[in-house]
C-alpha cells in the first residue's frame, strides 16, 4: 500500500508536465495578444512591443517555458499581467468562495441523491422509482445556466426567498454565508443529483440480487438496515467513483455558476484571466485544477480499499 | 453415527399443511408448489429431494417468508412453527422469528456472506438484532459459537473477511450465524453442494452433530441422494411443485415403488466402475511431460503469493480413450486443462498434440492446433453467448477456419441430430433451452471443429442427476463415434467411475495417483485417494439398479 501510494504520487509529475506544455502552448497559439489588450485601442505598435518586452513575451517560447517551470518549482507562479499582484495572492483571495461552493454542492448532491437512488432501487418499478428516474433525465438535460436563471426568477425575483446573486464570506457570519450559497449550490447540484442518483440506483439494484442480502433478511434484520448496512455498503464503489467524477466536473461547472450568480471565486477569476489573455494567471489556475483532479483520483483509489477489503494494491 | 429416531410423543417443530404458492402470470405453470404437506419433529432431519424446478427451495423460502411477496404468494394451506401460524403473520413478527426460532443456510457460502463485513461482525449482527446483550457479551458469544462449529482460532478469524476463508470455513460461519440463537428449526438449502467432497463430509458431520446436541429440527434440501443417504431421517421427494412421496430414508432409498423416485435413484452414478475394455492400441494423441504452471509472482520484494497450480504433470490420452482428472478445488485439474488448450501459458514442460509440442508456441503458432482441442465448460448457462442463436455459435468456429457458411450450417444441422436435438432449433437462442439441452449444444459446438481431443471441464456438474446421466451417455457415445481422446475433469467420483477408462488423482497441483479406473477404485494406493473415496457421500449405500453406461 505504501509503495503504491509513493508510486502514485510520483506519477503525478509526468502528468503535470504534459498539462504544463499543453496549457502553455494553447495560450500562445490562441489569437489575441495580451500586450495589445493592455495597451488599449489607441496604442501604437511601438507601445505594444515595449509592453511585450516588459512582460517577457519577446523571449523565445522555449525560454519562456523554462523560466515559468523554473519559477514554479520555487513556488513562484509569477505576476498577473494586469493587477500588480502575484498570481498566488490572487488565487488565495478567490479560492474561498469556490471551495465553499464546491463543497456545499457535492454535500447537497450526496445527501439528496444517495437516499433517492437507494429508495428508487428498493421500490423498483414503483411510481416513486419512475419519478426519481424521470427527474434525473431532466436534471441531466438542462444546462446549469438555464437552471440558475430559472431559479433566480422563481426564488429570488418572484418569491423573494433568496438574494438574486452575490457572495458573503464566512467571516461575516455563517448564516449569511450559507443563505447566499444555497441557490447557487442547488443550481449546480442538479446535474450531480441526477448522475449520482442514477448510479446509486443501478448499483444498489445489482447488489439487491446478491445472496448476502437474502442472508441478512434471513437473520431477521429490518429492511432499513438491510439497505444501508448490507446493500449500500456493497454498492459504494461505483457510487464513490461517480462522486469523484462529479467533483472533477464540478471544477468546470463552477466557472459558469459563479458568473451566473456573480460569486467572486476561481471561476470568475479564470474567465476574466482568459478573456484578458492573462497568461500567468490562466496557467497557474489550470495547473491548480489539474493537481486537484489528480489528487481526487488518488484519494478515491485509496477510499476503495477502505470500502472493499478485497481491493488491495 | 446413530440416527435419532423420532420418539412417539415428540412435538412437531414445523408443520406445513396443503401449502400452495402461486407463480406470477406467464410462468410455465400456475403454482410453484401445490398441496405440499411436510412435518418436521424436534431432533429430526428431513431431506427434501428434487431436481431443479421441483419447488423445494420455494417451500423453504415460504417458511422463512423470504419469497418476493409480489411474485410468489401463498394462496392456500398453512405453515405452523411451534404451533404458531406464520403464514399471515406481520413482517415484524416474522423478522423476530427469523434467527430466534428458525434460521437458514444457503448453497453458496462464497456469496451468502457480505464481502465487506468481517465474519465476526456478521455473526454478531444476529445477536444485535435479537438480544439485548452488551457489546462485550456479544463478542464473547460470537467466539463461543465459532468454537461450537469447530473453527480454528476464533479470536483471529472473527476479524477476517469472507474472501480470506476457505469454502468450508465460510459455510461454518454461516452455520454459526444460523445457530447463534439456537433456533428450533434449521433450514439448509443445498448447503454442501458447492463444497469439495472432503469438506462436504465435514460439514454434514457438523450439521448432524449440532442437531443431536441441540435437538434442532432440520429441513435439508438437496438434489444429491448420496447426501440423503448420509444424513436423512425422513425423505420428501418433490417434482414439479408437488410432493411425490415421503417416508423414512430406508423406505425411500430401497423400497420405494414410486416410478419417479426409482428413476432419480437409478440415475445416481454408481461408485463401482463398469467393466471397460482397456485402450492400448495406437500412440497417445495428447501427452504432457513435466507440465508446470505457477500463478502469481514473488514481486519486487519477494513478498508476492505464488501458487504452484500444476507441477510436473505427466499424462497421456489415446484416441477413443477417456482419462479422468479427479481432484478437489485448488487441485490444479482445471489449470491442466487450460494449459492444454493454451488458455493459460504453462511455465514449463511439454504439451504434445499428436507429437507436436505446443507448449512454447506463440499465440499465432498455436492457431492451427486450436481446432484439434475443444473444451466443454461447466456452466452451460454462461458458456453460450445469450445474444447469438445457437446456430451462430456452432458455425462460428468452423467459419474462422475457412469453412464456408453453407457447409458449416449443414454440419451444424447434422451435429444437432448427433447430440439429440432438432436441427430446426438452430435459429433459437440459448435461453430457450434447458440446462441439459444447452450442454448438448456446447458439445455440438465443440464437435463442429472436428477435434481430435475433447476436454470436458466439470461438464455435467451443474446438471440434475437424470439429465446428467443422459449427457454422460452422449459424451461416451461421441467418444466412440468420433474416436475422440477425452480428458474428463471432475470433482465427482461417481461420475468419474462411470465414464473414465483411466483415472488421474490430483492434489495441490501434483498427480498423486494414476491408473485404470477399476483398480484405482478397488484398491486405491495413495492416502488422498482413499480419503476422497471415503468422503463420497452415501458410499455404503448401493443405489440398486444404478444406471451404468
Amino acid at each position: 500500500m505504501a509503495t503504491y501510494l509513493i508510486k502514485r504520487v510520483f506519477s503525478v509529475i509526468p502528468v503535470m508536465l504534459v498539462v504544463a506544455v499543453i496549457v502553455f502552448m494553447m495560450l500562445r497559439l490562441t489569437p489575441g495578444d495580451p500586450a495589445a489588450i493592455i495597451a488599449g485601442d489607441a496604442a501604437t505598435s511601438q507601445d505594444i512591443a515595449q509592453i511585450r518586452d516588459k512582460l517577457g513575451l519577446e523571449e523565445p517560447l522555449i525560454a519562456q517555458f523554462g523560466i515559468w517551470i523554473g519559477n514554479m518549482l520555487t513556488g513562484d507562479f509569477g505576476d498577473s499581467f494586469y493587477y500588480k499582484r502575484t498570481v498566488s495572492s490572487m488565487i488565495a483571495d478567490r479560492v474561498g468562495p469556490t471551495l465553499a461552493l464546491a463543497t456545499f454542492t457535492i454535500f447537497l448532491a450526496c445527501i439528496v441523491a444517495v437516499p433517492l437512488g437507494t429508495i428508487a432501487a428498493y421500490k423498483q418499478g414503483s411510481w416513486l422509482d419512475r419519478t426519481v428516474m424521470g427527474m434525473s433525465v431532466v436534471g441531466f438535460s438542462v444546462p446549469v445556466f438555464v437552471i440558475g436563471y430559472i431559479m433566480i426568477y422563481i426564488f429570488a425575483v418572484k418569491l423573494d426567498w433568496f438574494p438574486v446573486q452575490g457572495y458573503q464570506p464566512i467571516s461575516d457570519g455563517i448564516g449569511g454565508f450559507i443563505y447566499r450559497l444555497i441557490m447557487p449550490s442547488m443550481a449546480l447540484s442538479v446535474i450531480f443529483i441526477a448522475l449520482i442518483a442514477r448510479m446509486t440506483r443501478t448499483s444498489v439494484l445489482e447488489v439487491l440480487n446478491e445472496d448476502y442480502i437474502r442472508t441478512a433478511r434471513a437473520k431477521g434484520l429490518a429492511e432499513s438496515k438491510v439497505m444501508t448496512r448490507h446493500a449500500l455498503r456493497n454498492a459504494a464503489v461505483p457510487i464513490v467513483t461517480v462522486i469523484g467524477f462529479a467533483v472533477a466536473i464540478l471544477i468546470g461547472g463552477v466557472v459558469v455558476t459563479e458568473s451566473v450568480f456573480v460569486i467572486p471565486g476561481l471561476g470568475t477569476l479564470t474567465l476574466d484571466a482568459i478573456q484578458g489573455r492573462d497568461y500567468p494567471t490562466v496557467q497557474a489556475l489550470i495547473m491548480l485544477f489539474s493537481v486537484v483532479y489528480v489528487l481526487i483520483n488518488l484519494f478515491i483509489d485509496v477510499i476503495y480499499t477502505i470500502l472493499d477489503p478485497r481491493i488491495r494494491y | 453415527m446413530a440416527k435419532i429416531s423420532k420418539s412417539e410423543n415428540s412435538e412437531n417443530v414445523l408443520e406445513i399443511n396443503d401449502l400452495t404458492v402461486r407463480l406470477p402470470k406467464g410462468a410455465d405453470r400456475e403454482n410453484a408448489i401445490m398441496d405440499v404437506s411436510i412435518t418436521i419433529g424436534r431432533g429430526e432431519i428431513v431431506c427434501i429431494v428434487g431436481e431443479s424446478g421441483s419447488g423445494k427451495s420455494v417451500t423453504a423460502q415460504t417458511v422463512m417468508g423470504l419469497n418476493p411477496p409480489d411474485q410468489l404468494s401463498p394462496t392456500a394451506g398453512s405453515v405452523h412453527l411451534n404451533d404458531e401460524s406464520i403464514l399471515g403473520v406481520s413482517q415484524d413478527r416474522l423478522r423476530q422469528l427469523r434467527g430466534e426460532r428458525m434460521a437458514m443456510i444457503f448453497q453458496e457460502p462464497m456469496t451468502a456472506l457480505n464481502p465487506v463485513m468481517t465474519v465476526g461482525d456478521q455473526i454478531e449482527e444476529m445477536l444485535e438484532i435479537h438480544t439485548t446483550f452488551s457489546a462485550s457479551e456479544r463478542r464473547e458469544k460470537v467466539l463461543e459459537v465459532m468454537e461450537d462449529v469447530n473453527l480454528p482460532d476464533p479470536k483471529k478469524m472473527a476479524d477476517s473477511y469472507p474472501h480470506q476463508l476457505s469454502g468450508g470455513q465460510r459455510q461454518r460461519i454461516m452455520i454459526a450465524i444460523a445457530l447463534a440463537l439456537e433456533p428450533g428449526l434449521l433450514i439448509a438449502d443445498e448447503p454442501t453442494t458447492a463444497l469439495d467432497v472432503t469438506t462436504q463430509a465435514q460439514i454434514l458431520d457438523l450439521i448432524k452433530d449440532i442437531q443431536v446436541r441441540h435437538g434442532t429440527a432440520v429441513m435439508f434440501i438437496t438434489h444429491d441422494f448420496g447426501v440423503v443417504a448420509e444424513i436423512a431421517d425422513r425423505v420428501v421427494v418433490m417434482r414439479n411443485g408437488r410432493v411425490v412421496e415421503q417416508g423414512t430414508v430406508d423406505h425411500v432409498l430401497s423400497k420405494s415403488k414410486e416410478p419417479y423416485t426409482r428413476m432419480l435413484i437409478s440415475s445416481v452414478p454408481s461408485l463401482t466402475p463398469p467393466k471397460r475394455e482397456p485402450i492400448i492400441k495406437g500412440d497417445p494423441i495428447l501427452q504432457t511431460r513435466a507440465l508446470d504452471k505457477i500463478y502469481g509472482s514473488l514481486g519486487l520484494f519477494g513478498k508476492g503469493r505464488v501458487v504452484h497450480a500444476a507441477s510436473q504433470v505427466e499424462l497421456e490420452v489415446r484416441r477413443g480413450e477417456t482419462l479422468g482428472v479427479v481432484g478437489e478445488s485448488g487441485s490444479g485439474k482445471s489449470t491442466v486443462a487450460r494449459c492444454i488448450v493454451r488458455l493459460v501459458d504453462p511455465n514449463g514442460g511439454e504439451i504434445l498434440i499428436d507429437g507436436n509440442n505446443i507448449a512454447g508456441l506463440s499465440q499465432k503458432g498455436i492457431r492451427s492446433f486450436r481446432k484439434d482441442v475443444q473444451i466443454v465448460f461447466q456452466d452451460p448457462y454462461r458458456s453460450l453467448n445469450p445474444r447469438r442463436t445457437v446456430g451462430q455459435s456452432i458455425v462460428e468456429g468452423p467459419m474462422n477456419f475457412n469453412v464456408g457458411k453453407v457447409e458449416a450450417l449443414e454440419r451444424a444441422r447434422e451435429l444437432m441430430r448427433v447430440v439429440g436435438l432438432s436441427p430446426d432449433a438452430l435459429d433459437r437462442f440459448p435461453h430457450q433451452f434447458s440446462g441439459g439441452q444447452r450442454q448438448r449444444i456446447c458439445i455440438a459446438r465443440a464437435l463442429a471443429m472436428e477435434p481430435e481431443i475433447l476436454i470436458a471441464d466439470e461438464a455435467v456438474s451443474a446438471l440434475d442427476v437424470s439429465v446428467q446421466a443422459q449427457v454422460l451417455e452422449l459424451l461416451d457415445q461421441v467418444r466412440k463415434d468420433f474416436d475422440l481422446a477425452v480428458l474428463f475433469i471432475t470433482h465427482d467420483l461417481r461420475v468419474a467411475a462411470q465414464i473414465c477408462d483411466r483415472i488421474m488423482v490430483m492434489k495441490l497441483g501434483e498427480v498423486v495417483e494414476q491408473g485404470p479406473t477399476a483398480s484405482v477404485y478397488a484398491d486405491p494406493q495413495h492416502e488422498y485417494t482413499k480419503l476422497l473415496l471415503d468422503a463420497a457421500p452415501g458410499r455404503d449405500v448401493d443405489f440398486s439398479g444404478a444406471a451404468s453406461i
